[in-house]
């Protein structure tokens, strides 16, 4: 099998949808002439041309809005946000039009839309670059959030989001976009929704998404080599919709979770995981469901500290043995 | 009348007649009288809006399109089968223009499961696909990217085809608005953009909140084609200001800023007391003066296509249309509380085509 890039994945997955239906086109700042900020999108002005591939000024609320109306007339583009940070400039648009226009219609109109960018931090870009929304996107109804953390997941997911009649925020990672992995060749869809057991356990459920997750793995290997502890590990890859099941099977044969993830604590993924375990699987805990997250308070820039107040192997192999006691 | 900015546009070529324009000039007595029976029967589905609403059986916000029905009558009857419209939250004289109708209409203000959104939108969400009418859309300005979307389709899928993306004159300090501008003149996309200039963006007059010589004209600014409409209660000059715009979209691909001088005689929306911002008479003279619906049925009779006879038939049966659409959505059921998770995914809906897993609802 071939190993590839994340930032490959995606770029096969785009393509391959390109060349499968007329009507995907992937518009953004910097991502035809340029050949992406983040070069996602390289090559792919040479080969699709540009009524495909489509360079936008930085006008996001315009640009963003203007691919929801072309979607709900048949489009089914994929925006790129150079940072998913700036999707704050567009908030009326998304969330506003794409999430509500089918509601308001009485279902008269869907919207095919992709947005997607990276949405991390730890590049030392500062707080208005910094942002993870998405538990601020998977608050609303009508939208979708995707947040693969390996390469495989990037592909299979970006395919899914792609033919999705539904709006989509996939959010990608700066970090990751360099990761490979070995990826098969050609077709194959991973669906939105399916949370992904990578390592399996009995002591505890590590739960989470994003490079958190890739960083759990780590700390699974610590407690398994200092403590002899078994960490089950859950990258939940989709957030809306989420995989309650996979996450309640792993609870309820552990007895004990961690939620680990890149957004600030306050309304996280990791607290409605964590709400939702409580309602569905109280009676299996052993301890109260821990979360892990960055520390609250705005994207530092201080290139040292960014590090820090992101979470660590370190953090959650002591949040884990925490979880523990 | 309101203090107007003073237009810089180029005076009228002296003379100028809307009747003997080439796009009127071919009206049969049936067009003439369809142009005023639209504009009859948006104004007593208005009226009988705001009763409704006074009795209580309509919630939320009634904007009423009273006194600016030439606009959308005009620009529709010159839509063609590629052409697409959207609009703000003031958008019943849209909506009965492309042809939907008073029943499921009412419906919807009145929130029940036979409105046109199934009780979902209100008064200010409004659609029709079908009728390439995209709504409809309740944050000043927001729907105007849309429009612009709904051009770069049009274009990208190759079809003769233009995008009428309607605002007020408060729409046009959003930034949403200078940025489609900015796109649709950067790629030629097939657009036009209508702004109907009611004077007043809620209680605040155009002179106190929108800098420059004319709304239209910052069109320039973007190397757009403008124009002003000054005559916007009369029908036919509407139609042939928006036939050149259309013209252009068509066959030239290019943008357009229309600007519609018009007027409104209710409030901002019917919640709006109407005392502080203008003077009643300003109401009262431009009523006596330049009433749309008075202009057209003067020039009608003027024509013989219109008599007495025939008025009173038109205005009796929009009466009586819009006294039935209440009595409808009377008579129609409310929403079920599982209808309230309806509509909301296409994935949910559709179940049988559904490709993701897991929970989409948290309740």
């Amino acid at each position: 099998m071939p190993v590839i890039t994340y930032r490959e994945a995606l770029r096969a997955a785009m393509s391959e949808e390109i060349e499968r239906d007329p009507n995907v086109l992937l518009m953004g700042e910097e991502v035809a002439q340029f050949n992406g900020a983040y070069k996602i999108s390289e090559g792919m002005l040479a080969k699709y041309g540009p009524k495909r591939i489509v360079d936008t000024p930085i006008s996001e609320a315009g640009f963003i809005g203007m691919g929801v109306g072309a979607a709900m007339l048949g489009l089914r583009p994929v925006m790129e946000l150079m940072f998913f940070s700036f999707y704050s400039v567009a908030f009326d648009q998304i969330f506003n039009n794409a999430a509500n226009i089918r509601y308001m219609s009485g279902g008269l109109i869907n919207c095919p839309i992709v947005i997607r960018g990276p949405a991390n931090g730890g590049t030392n870009v500062g707080a208005t670059h910094s942002h993870t929304p998405e538990s601020i996107a998977a608050y609303h109804p009508g939208i979708k959030v995707v947040v693969p953390s390996n390469a495989y997941d990037a592909k299979g997911l970006m395919k899914s989001a792609i033919r999705d009649n539904d709006p989509v925020m996939f959010m990608e990672n700066t970090i990751l976009y360099g990761e490979s992995m070995e990826v098969p060749d050609g077709e194959y869809l991973v669906p939105l929704g399916k949370a992904n057991v990578l390592r399996e356990g009995t002591d505890l459920s590590i739960i989470g998404h994003g490079r958190a997750i890739q960083m759990a793995l780590k700390a699974a290997d610590l407690l398994k080599e200092k403590h002899n502890i078994n960490a089950e590990v859950v990258d939940l890859r989709s957030i809306r919709p989420l995989d309650e099941e996979t996450i309640l099977n792993s609870v309820k044969k552990t007895n004990r979770a961690l939620y680990v993830e890149e957004s600030k604590p306050f309304c996280s993924v990791g607290a409605m995981v964590a709400c939702i375990i409580s309602d569905k699987a109280f009676d299996y805990l052993d301890a109260p469901v821990k979360r892990l997250t960055s520390i609250d308070a705005p994207a530092i820039y201080s290139p040292p500290l960014e590090k820090l107040q992101l979470p660590t192997v370190e953090r959650i192999y002591q949040a884990a043995l925490e979880t523990l006691k | 009348m309101t203090k107007k900015t003073t237009s810089t546009k180029k005076p009228e070529v002296a003379g100028y007649n809307a009747r003997q324009a080439p796009i009127n000039a071919k009206l049969g007595h049936d067009e003439l009288l369809g142009l005023y029976r639209d504009m009859v029967r948006i104004r007593r589905f208005e009226e009988r809006c705001l009763r409704s609403y006074q009795q209580g059986k309509i919630g939320g916000f009634l904007h009423l399109y009273i006194g600016q029905e030439s606009i959308a009558v005009g620009c529709v009857s010159v839509m063609g089968k590629n052409d697409h419209i959207i609009t703000a939250y003031r958008d019943h004289g849209h909506a009965l223009a492309v042809g939907m109708g008073m029943n499921e209409m009412m419906a919807e203000n009145y929130g029940k499961y036979t409105g046109c959104s199934k009780g979902k939108g209100g008064s200010m969400h409004y659609f029709d696909p079908s009728r390439n009418f995209w709504g409809g859309h309740g944050i000043v300005g927001g729907q105007i990217p849309l429009g612009t979307g709904l051009a770069y389709a049009l274009k990208y899928k190759g079809l003769k085809g233009a995008a009428l993306a309607f605002m007020g004159d408060g729409a046009v300090n959003q930034g949403a608005v200078h940025e489609s501008y900015n796109l649709a003149a950067l790629w030629s996309l097939p657009v036009i953009f209508v702004i109907e200039n009611n004077g007043y963006s809620m209680g605040t007059s155009q002179e106190r909140s929108s800098a420059g010589p004319s709304l239209a004209q910052r069109a320039e600014g973007y190397g757009m084609n403008w124009d002003i409409v000054e005559n916007g209660h009369d029908v036919l000059e509407v139609r042939d200001k928006v036939a050149a715009a259309l013209k252009l979209a068509h066959e030239k691909s290019l943008p357009s800023v229309l600007e519609i001088r018009t007027y409104r005689y209710r409030g901002h929306s019917v919640a709006d007391p109407d005392t502080t911002y203008r003077d009643k008479k300003e109401i009262e003279e431009y009523k006596s003066t330049k009433d749309p619906l008075m202009v057209c049925q003067s020039a009608l009779l003027a024509e013989k296509v219109l008599t007495e006879e025939l008025i009173a038939k038109i205005d009796e049966a929009a009466r009586a249309e819009a006294e039935n659409s209440a009595q409808f959505a009377e008579a129609s059921p409310y929403p079920t509380v599982e209808d309230i998770k309806k509509d909301v995914y296409w994935e949910i809906d559709n179940p049988a085509d559904r490709k993701s897993e897991g929970a989409l609802f948290f309740d």
